[in-house]
């Protein structure tokens, strides 16, 4: 391999490692601050004591979050010096400006929250959680804003051999930066709800804490169907604005090779690239393509075969995280639908299989987002800044293959322990359970 | 505004987001560094860890967002830096990525082994990330093989250059100047013999780290350019004076005013370096015409425009609410506060 190759694939595994623990930060934050919020108005113990267990959960997984966040800022410099140069006019500001404006409240309230209380007022301590709440959020927001501008460049003119910001307003309004945003965001909601109702259930099916996990299950629930409800319509609207701006990702999506009106949409299919079709196409559900793509069954949707084979993205692995993505964010709102429900009537502790599909569902919202970041991430390739740079021509001109081996084993080898230990303390104190105060 | 004035501006804020930097990790590094010389016991070690638990991230982001401004306010500046510097910028990173973890993850088992060893990575990495930012300024003040080919600024350079003596004396002078800085923060913060402990080791740094400033800035004179910008406006030399004063000052001080001074003094030595590199970012020795300044790496006019708004309305908000942190833990850390178990300690 060489440096280009190598420095992809050191920035898939570090986006792709933070992405582990981002969602579960971005929807934690928001649930525990609920909870706090509740103990505020009603000073009722329980949820002293569901914010300080969850909280716990929080910070464990914070820490690697927020350690990870730094190796992807650095890498823009270390291994895509060209892209920095080239852009950076442009593509640095929202980068500094999640410091200046997100990081820091994140950061500084957090240490406020977790020492702060028997220092602070009750309430001082509430808008401490909601203020990291709010910095988490800002934060998605300023780094989308940066990646939706990669997806769909808007804003800038090529001068002087670079592009060079002229419209800071078309950058932050852009339509696609508010769709990736929320769609993100509540990704990392979905996550956090299904994290709840899993570790909830688990206590549950041991009777242990009952009213306590009842109590937090039910947080999980309401929150998880109404994030994963406006997740699936975000992201409905993310495939419109790719059907717009970004034809050949969504040609990829749907592994169309001809370009046709009234295109149909294949459940499953097996793209063939070498020979430009599809080795076996089931389950055809006709003109949803189409729909999907400009609310119109009718409608022309242009396929691979219009664009230069080293100008298509892969097509499998797109086409298929698409497919594992949707397929996944029916079952989010049917589980947490089905969740709410036994809630309502009083029964779910007395249903031990659905707990257990809780359990075993933990996983799954992570699968969900970390293959949406590949349909956004891989489908646009070759593209490094859709339409205006190749990712070939991003790469650090100074590069060796002995260096970029040298870090991506590095981080293989530390992000795997830290991995590892962090996945075992959490594990660790969600097993514990709540202490009593 | 003039391109040239914003450029002047952007020039002095990235010298300032450094100084406020390494004026508040600083500490955190110098007490983490500290930590074997320092703590006798486990409750001592997490009494000097819990001095730092409230402010240690907010610390950081100061990084970052030095990080984020060269990328917004000199793109090329930050490209070419963090590509030539792989080598060092890792280590950099995996001091800080293990560091950070540490702190939330020494607490969380209960065996001594454990402690110990997020202990050990705690003292190593300060140490190491503190030794390692003063190589890098080293090197940048004296300045890196930057050569022009066809239009295009190469690096020449290699690892093993920059460990040249005279970034290895910087890096042992952030590294004494941090240890300083630490153990005054300890007094500070903490109580009884670890404060007592902690003001003998003030002292005794106190004359060490004079000395070194001092072969620093002979060195400095010889072997770099930084002087020049002061030969011509001798005026600048008052910054180099208080800078030493402030360090002399904290030196016979105690307690928060002798932190005072050592922060100034911290800020006024990024200052005095900051003063002699102008207008260089990062000075090529091969030819000062191949340097990378605020001129030639800058944003467009535009984009500085905008990032100076963003700066003076939200930096004085960080700095209002950071500092009320640092107004809501002004009492020191004593044993029982980390004894208590219904406080969240790490
Ligand atoms: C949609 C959300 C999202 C996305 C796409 C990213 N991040 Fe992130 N990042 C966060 C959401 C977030 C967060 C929720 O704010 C984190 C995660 C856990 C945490 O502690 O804060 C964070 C932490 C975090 C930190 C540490 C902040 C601190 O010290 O407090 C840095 C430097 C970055 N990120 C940088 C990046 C870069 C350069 C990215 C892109 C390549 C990136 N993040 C993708
Ligand atoms: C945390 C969520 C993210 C994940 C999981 C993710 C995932 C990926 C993946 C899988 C690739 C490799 C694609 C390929 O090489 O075929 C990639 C590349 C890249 N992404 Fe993202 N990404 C994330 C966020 C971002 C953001 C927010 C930005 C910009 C602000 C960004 C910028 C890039 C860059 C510069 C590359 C390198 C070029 C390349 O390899 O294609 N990524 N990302
Ligand atoms: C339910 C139906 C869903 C639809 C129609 C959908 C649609 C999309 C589309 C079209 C993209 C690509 C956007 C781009 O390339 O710019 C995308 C990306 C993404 N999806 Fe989904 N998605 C769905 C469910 C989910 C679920 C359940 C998750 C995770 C829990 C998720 C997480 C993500 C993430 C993290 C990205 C990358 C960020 C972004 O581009 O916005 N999605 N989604």
């Amino acid at each position: 391999m060489d440096a280009i190759a190598l420095s992809r694939l050191q920035f898939a595994l570090t986006a792709g490692f933070h992405w582990l623990f981002v969602p579960l930060t971005l929807g934690l934050i928001i649930l525990v601050a609920i909870m706090e919020t509740m103990y505020v108005r009603t000073g009722d113990r329980v949820y002293l004591n569901m914010t300080k267990f969850w909280g716990k959960l929080f910070l464990i997984n914070f820490a690697v979050g927020v350690v990870t966040g730094i190796t992807l800022e650095f890498q823009f410099g270390m291994n895509w010096a060209e892209y920095s140069k080239y852009v950076g006019d442009i593509f640095g500001a929202p980068l500094a400006i999640e410091a200046t404006v997100a990081f820091f409240l994140e950061s500084t309230f957090l240490g406020i929250w977790i020492f702060g209380w028997k220092k602070i007022g009750k309430k001082t301590h509430l808008f401490s959680v909601w203020m990291v709440a709010l910095g988490s959020n800002l934060s998605a927001l300023w780094i989308l804003i940066a990646n939706a501008w990669m997806q769909h460049p808007v804003g800038y003119v090529l001068k002087d051999g670079r592009a060079e910001m002229v419209d800071f307003a078309a950058l932050i309004f852009s339509s696609h930066a508010w769709a990736k945003f929320f769609h993100a965001v509540s990704s990392g909601w979905v996550v956090a709800s299904f994290f709840v109702m899993g570790v909830s259930a688990y206590h549950l099916l041991r009777k242990n804490e009952t009213d306590f996990f009842k109590r937090s299950l039910k947080f999980g629930a309401v929150f998880g169907l109404a994030a994963s409800l406006f997740l699936a319509l975000i992201g409905d609207t993310s495939g419109v604005q790719v059907a717009e701006t970004q034809p050949s990702k969504f040609a990829a999506m749907e592994s169309l090779w001809e370009t046709q009106s009234g295109a149909p949409e294949y459940m499953l299919a097996i793209p063939d690239s070498k020979n430009e079709r599809n080795t076996i196409e089931i389950l055809p559900i006709p003109k949803l393509a189409s729909f999907l793509a400009f609310h119109d069954w009718n409608a022309e949707v242009k396929g691979l075969k219009e664009f230069a084979p080293d100008m298509r993205p892969p097509v499998g692995l797109t086409f298929f995280s698409f497919r594992a993505m949707v397929g996944l964010g029916t079952y989010f709102i049917l589980a947490a639908a089905l969740a709410l429900f036994f809630i309502r009537k009083g029964t779910i502790q007395d249903k031990p299989w659905f707990l257990k599909v809780l359990l075993f569902s933990i996983p799954l919202p992570y699968i969900a987002g970390e293959v949406g970041w590949i349909v956004a991430e891989v489908g646009r390739q070759p593209w490094i800044v859709y339409g205006l740079m190749k990712t070939s021509d991003a790469v650090s001109k100074n590069l060796t293959v002995a260096h970029v081996v040298l870090s991506l084993v590095g981080f293989v080898a530390f992000y795997g322990l830290l991995g590892i230990i962090d996945f075992m303390l959490l594990a660790k104190y969600a097993k514990k359970g709540p202490e009593k105060a | 505004m003039e391109l040239s004035t914003l450029q002047i501006i952007w020039f002095a804020l990235w010298g300032l987001l450094w100084a406020v930097y390494f004026m508040l990790d600083g500490f955190d590094f110098g007490a983490g560094m500290l930590l074997p010389v320092l703590a006798q016991s486990d409750t001592d070690r997490r009494v000097i860890i819990n001095t730092l638990g409230p402010v240690w991230d907010g610390n950081e982001v100061w990084l970052i967002t030095a990080g984020g401004a060269t990328f917004a306010a000199f793109p090329t500046t930050y490209a070419y830096m963090f590509s030539w510097l792989y080598l060092p910028l890792l280590a950099i990173l995996f001091c800080l990525i293990f560091r950070g973890v540490a702190f939330e993850f020494r607490g969380k088992k209960d065996s001594d082994g454990w402690r110990k060893t997020w202990d050990r990575v705690i003292v190593t990495t300060s140490f190491l990330a503190s030794l390692l930012f003063g190589v890098a300024f080293g090197n940048i003040f004296r300045g890196i093989p930057i050569n022009m080919v066809n239009g295009e600024f190469v690096y020449e350079g290699n690892f093993f250059l920059l460990l040249n003596p005279y970034a290895l004396l910087t890096g042992i002078m952030f590294v004494l100047i941090f240890a300083f800085h630490g153990a005054l923060w300890i007094s500070c913060k903490t109580t009884g013999d670890l404060q007592q402990k902690a003001e003998e080791t003030h002292k005794k740094l106190f004359l060490l780290m004079l000395a070194v400033i001092l072969l620093f800035l002979i060195y400095t004179w010889f072997d770099t350019y930084l002087f020049v910008n002061y030969m011509e406006l001798p005026a600048w030399f008052l910054v180099v004076a208080l800078c030493a004063a402030a360090f002399i000052a904290a030196g016979f001080m105690k307690g928060v005013k002798a932190f005072l001074l050592s922060c100034a003094g911290i800020v006024l030595t990024v200052f005095t370096g900051i003063i002699g590199l102008f207008p260089n970012l990062i000075p090529s020795n091969i030819a000062p015409e191949f340097s990378l300044t605020a001129f030639n790496s800058s944003s467009s006019q535009y984009t500085l425009t905008i990032m100076t708004f963003v700066v003076l309305i939200f930096v004085p908000i960080v700095i209002i609410y950071q500092a009320w942190t640092y107004y809501i833990f002004r009492h020191p850390v004593r044993p029982e506060d980390v004894a208590d178990p219904d406080v969240e300690t790490y």
